[in-house]
């Protein structure tokens, strides 16, 4: 366990380290940036100036190092548009995309996991068919569009939800709901799947054969099985819900981490978007270790190896 | 004295398949009852139907299904998981997969008293600590606190035993418990059943395709064929005098040390299991039967030798 | 008599060819991939014609439509139907050289690393590892912001970031692939790395790699659609379906039909690819069995 573990964390640093270099290359493919910040109107002298002020003028691997150098001690920079340090912005709009990944991952779990469980016990049944399809409409849904749709609806026409902003935990409940919708299906699925195969196990014949309750034998024996893979995915897709929640802030103006990075993409910002890509690089590593650990916890064979 | 488990008549069918056809046999109490028969033929679908435990798409049939004379096809699935693990219990074949991962030994064992008996966990952790020594376990405290991946096929196996006889059942189904076992510690577990049965006075519903077995520890054995029960008698008198073609074919087949000598061939039966579709009549073994001829392809009467032992085949007694 | 009614012959859903629902996607795909290839001849009006006097016309199912616009007008009075049906033509092309960019490098990758094994497979599995952690949208946001938006950019950035389904199932049907019999046969026989990787590999997991892009296509329209809609991908006039509902934002209160009928396109075509991906799927996974 314990190899596994350093294996599992050497790994991680080089990943992390990967996505440093391709964030950094990255933010250097629009060519000569000092042009690009010292506007259009900027004279030549301007130009070189702003150069040396930013220490454009090094070498490119001098710059890269000592960015790298400087973020692994947490401090990524300053930013070139809001004047401030890029280290304070992420940390002023991580609440809100935390928040945010949060609701949503709570949301899709609370739908997806009954959903999955009652499909598998209604294996072939018109029920199960249903969720297979509503599986299959969330997965077709745009979730911009989405968004804007259920903006219509409870923000305008039945005026239930705030539109946007984020005064109120009711601005997360839209917002959430979106994001859920692109976890819901693959959740869902891994559910069913999981609890399907589960039922039809050996030990759910012993546990019937002890005389069991019926919610014993689901949530106790069957689920309990079901929920490792489900553990993992669900940890990825909080990952992936926060790189993709900059598409849902931008639709609702929740100015978290991915309206931030937008505003700095638009602006040229690239100390602020490399970082960005990096945090949530970053994040997504420690979620997937997270999984590993719970899955620790959840299956016991994985403890021993 | 009534029986402890009667079955009369019991059908299964997976969709348009057959697996038992009409079986009767009974178990009555504190006797080791042997259903003996080759692989398919019905033998653990028997018992897994007399537990309701089919898979899904099962459905059984019988002109009576009782245990202690109490109706189990009138019994709701409430009322049959009463009688689960509480009055009538079963261990399984398959002892590396019959026990969750997820959870302690002494979680599994302790969760069957306290759900038919209402005990409390120190209570039901001394009772599952007791049956573990019980059933050989050595370090029985040790063994509460293991996961299953931790203990070899034989301690599963017997941990599955244990947790059977939590509340003192009065019939327990063991389906050829040892098959997947190594060879010497097949002999253990049934020496432990044996003494387990006679110790605590338990029917024993033991399934098993091992006549060696059968000798040793059956008071009353059913012969099972094609989903028929063909050859029901009291052990000694089953091996001293089969009646049914099939019976005596599975007795040639069985090396007796003293009894066959070395040079002599084995005896086999000729031919494989027929397939059985919808419509069928007559005896299901008159292919491979040295004795067949055209009226065995009509309804098969049961004949009896004696009150104990009863066969179903054409051939007078 | 019975507890349980006479047993029912054990039926699960019909699957594959047989199974309505890849018909049903199979219809849509066809129907979009005509759009595609002949929207030139399709449309009833010049999609980027501007029409100041005609502008927000209703679509035909509401009062005062104009029997020439079926579909109704944008703000700036292009004809809608004219403008989806391009947009048809832009979200299949999308979907379809997307998948052929991330197809070529994953299904590379992922053969290479379950055909060869030992460090070229920790390489793979750690460039798969790599580009799972990097944000999908963030980075193709930012390569389309830095590079300005084109047609041929956003495929490339696409293809780059989305080939890691590609490499996962390539890998784990060639590890399967290489274990098997006729494959070790080939082996013995002499035959070299390259042939039995030509001849017995990829023919086998070609089936698998099929799904993988019907779902990758889906995937990319939809991300485009996103791009487009966040102002960085297709780049304006081109109607994107993305960038048409991004356009018809600012009216979408008072004109809300602007967004129902791009959005509906876009959901109608990503649901059709994935049911046929799930037909294909099935009936490719009950050939195997």
């Amino acid at each position: 366990m314990l190899r596994f573990l350093v294996r599992r964390l050497v790994v991680a640093l080089l990943v992390v380290a990967t996505v440093m270099t391709l964030a950094f290359i990255l933010t250097r493919l629009s060519g000569d940036l000092a042009v690009s910040i010292a506007g259009p109107s900027a004279t030549q002298a301007d130009v070189d100036a702003v150069r040396k002020a930013y220490g454009l003028d090094r070498p490119l691997i001098t710059q890269f190092f000592d960015w790298a150098g400087r973020a692994a001690t947490g401090d990524l920079g300053d930013s070139y548009f809001f004047k401030t340090r890029v280290s304070t912005l992420i940390g002023e709009r991580m609440p809100v995309t935390l928040t945010l990944g949060i609701t949503g991952l709570l949301i899709a779990l609370i739908v997806s996991l009954p959903l999955g469980i009652m499909a598998a016990v209604r294996e072939n049944t018109v029920f199960d068919r249903i969720v297979q399809l509503v599986a299959l409409f969330g997965q077709a849904m745009p979730s911009f569009w989405l968004g804007l749709l259920l903006m219509i609806l409870f923000g305008l026409k039945l005026g239930w939800l705030p539109i946007s902003g984020t005064d109120s935990w009711e601005s997360y409940i839209m917002p959430g709901v979106v994001l859920a919708f692109s976890a819901i299906p693959a959740l869902t699925r891994l559910t069913r799947a999981g609890m399907i195969q589960a039922l039809g196990s050996d030990y759910i014949r012993t546990a019937r054969a002890k005389g069991l309750s019926r919610a014993s034998i689901l949530l106790k024996h069957a689920l309990r099985n079901a929920a490792i893979p489900v553990v993992a995915i669900a940890a990825v897709q909080l990952g992936f819900m926060l790189g993709g929640s900059i598409v849902i802030e931008q639709v609702f103006a929740l100015h978290g981490v991915g309206f931030l990075a937008w505003e700095s993409i638009a602006k040229n910002d690239f100390p602020v978007v490399q970082s960005v890509v990096l945090v949530l690089a970053v994040i997504y590593v420690a979620l997937t270790m997270l999984a590993d650990l719970m899955n620790a916890v959840l299956d016991p064979r994985l403890r021993a190896a | 004295m009534t029986a402890l488990l009667e079955v009369e008549r019991l059908q299964v069918r997976f969709g348009a398949t057959a697996a038992v056809r009409g079986a009767s046999l009974s178990v009555a109490p504190g006797e080791t009852h042997c259903l003996v028969g080759e692989s398919g033929c019905g033998k653990s679908v028997t018992a897994l139907a007399v537990m309701n435990l089919l898979a899904r798409g099962g459905g059984r049939q019988a002109e009576r299904l009782a245990f202690e004379g109490e109706d189990l096809l009138k019994l709701s699935e409430r009322g049959m998981a009463r009688l689960r693990g509480n009055a009538m219990a079963m261990i399984f074949q398959e002892p590396m997969t019959s026990l969750n991962p997820a959870y302690t030994v002494g979680s599994q064992m302790t969760e069957v008293l306290r759900r038919h008996k209402g005990a409390s966990q120190r209570v039901a952790i001394d009772r599952a600590a007791d049956l573990l020594a019980r059933v050989g376990i050595t370090a029985p405290g040790l063994r509460l606190g293991q996961f299953p991946h931790q203990l070899s096929g034989g301690l599963r196996q017997r941990v599955m035993i244990a947790m059977a006889l939590m509340c003192e059942p009065r019939l327990l189904i063991a389906d050829e418990p040892t098959t997947a076992l190594d060879v010497t510690v097949q002999a253990q577990i049934l020496r432990l059943l044996a003494g387990l049965q006679r110790d605590l006075g338990l029917g024993l519903l033991l399934i098993t395709h091992d006549l060696g077995v059968v000798a040793r520890v059956a008071t009353r054995v059913s012969v099972m064929y094609a989903g028929e029960v063909v050859e029901r008698a009291p052990t000694a008198e089953l091996f001293a005098n089969p009646r049914h073609p099939y019976t005596q074919g599975l007795l040639r087949c069985v090396p007796v040390p003293g009894k066959i000598r070395r040079d002599q061939p084995l005896g086999a039966i000729r031919g494989t299991v027929p397939r059985i579709g919808a419509g069928f009549a007559g005896c299901a073994f008159r292919e491979r039967c040295d004795f067949a001829d055209e009226t065995c392809q009509r309804t098969i009467p049961r004949r009896s030798m004696g009150a104990a032992h009863d066969y179903l085949c054409r051939l007078p007694a | 008599m019975s507890d349980t009614a006479a047993a029912a012959p054990l039926r699960g859903p019909r699957r594959g060819w047989r199974s309505a629902a890849t018909w049903f996607g199979a219809t849509i795909v066809g129907i979009a991939a005509f759009c595609a290839i002949f929207a030139p001849l399709l449309v009833p009006h010049d999609p980027f014609a501007q029409d100041l006097g005609k502008r927000l016309l209703v679509p035909f199912w509401m009062d005062g439509s104009d029997p020439h616009h079926l579909l109704g007008t944008d703000q700036l009075g292009r004809d809608y139907l004219s403008r989806l049906i391009w947009g048809c033509r832009i979200s299949m092309l999308i979907g379809v050289t997307v998948s052929l960019v991330s197809g070529v490098i994953g299904i590379t990758l992922g053969v290479l690393g379950g055909f060869i094994g030992g460090r070229a497979d920790d390489a793979v599995l750690f460039a798969i590892t790599t580009r799972l952690a990097l944000p999908v949208v963030l980075v193709a946001l930012a390569v389309v912001g830095l590079l300005g938006s084109s047609m041929t950019l956003l495929v490339i950035t696409l293809g780059l970031l989305q080939w890691d389904r590609f490499a996962v199932v390539s890998r784990a049907t060639t590890m399967q692939v290489r274990t098997l019999d006729y494959v070790a046969a080939a082996w013995c026989a002499g035959c070299s790395r390259f042939r039995i990787l030509a001849r017995e590999v990829l023919p086998n997991i070609a089936s698998h790699l099929v799904v993988v892009a019907t779902l990758e296509a889906a995937l990319a329209i939809l991300l485009e659609a996103a791009l487009s809609f966040l102002g960085l991908g297709v780049p304006p006039p081109l109607p994107s379906w993305g960038l048409m509902i991004a356009e018809a934002k600012d009216y979408m209160f008072f004109s809300p039909w602007l967004i129902v009928i791009p959005g509906v396109a876009l959901f109608v075509l990503v649901l059709g690819i994935n049911l046929l991906g799930d037909g294909l799927r099935d009936q490719f996974g009950a050939r195997s069995e």
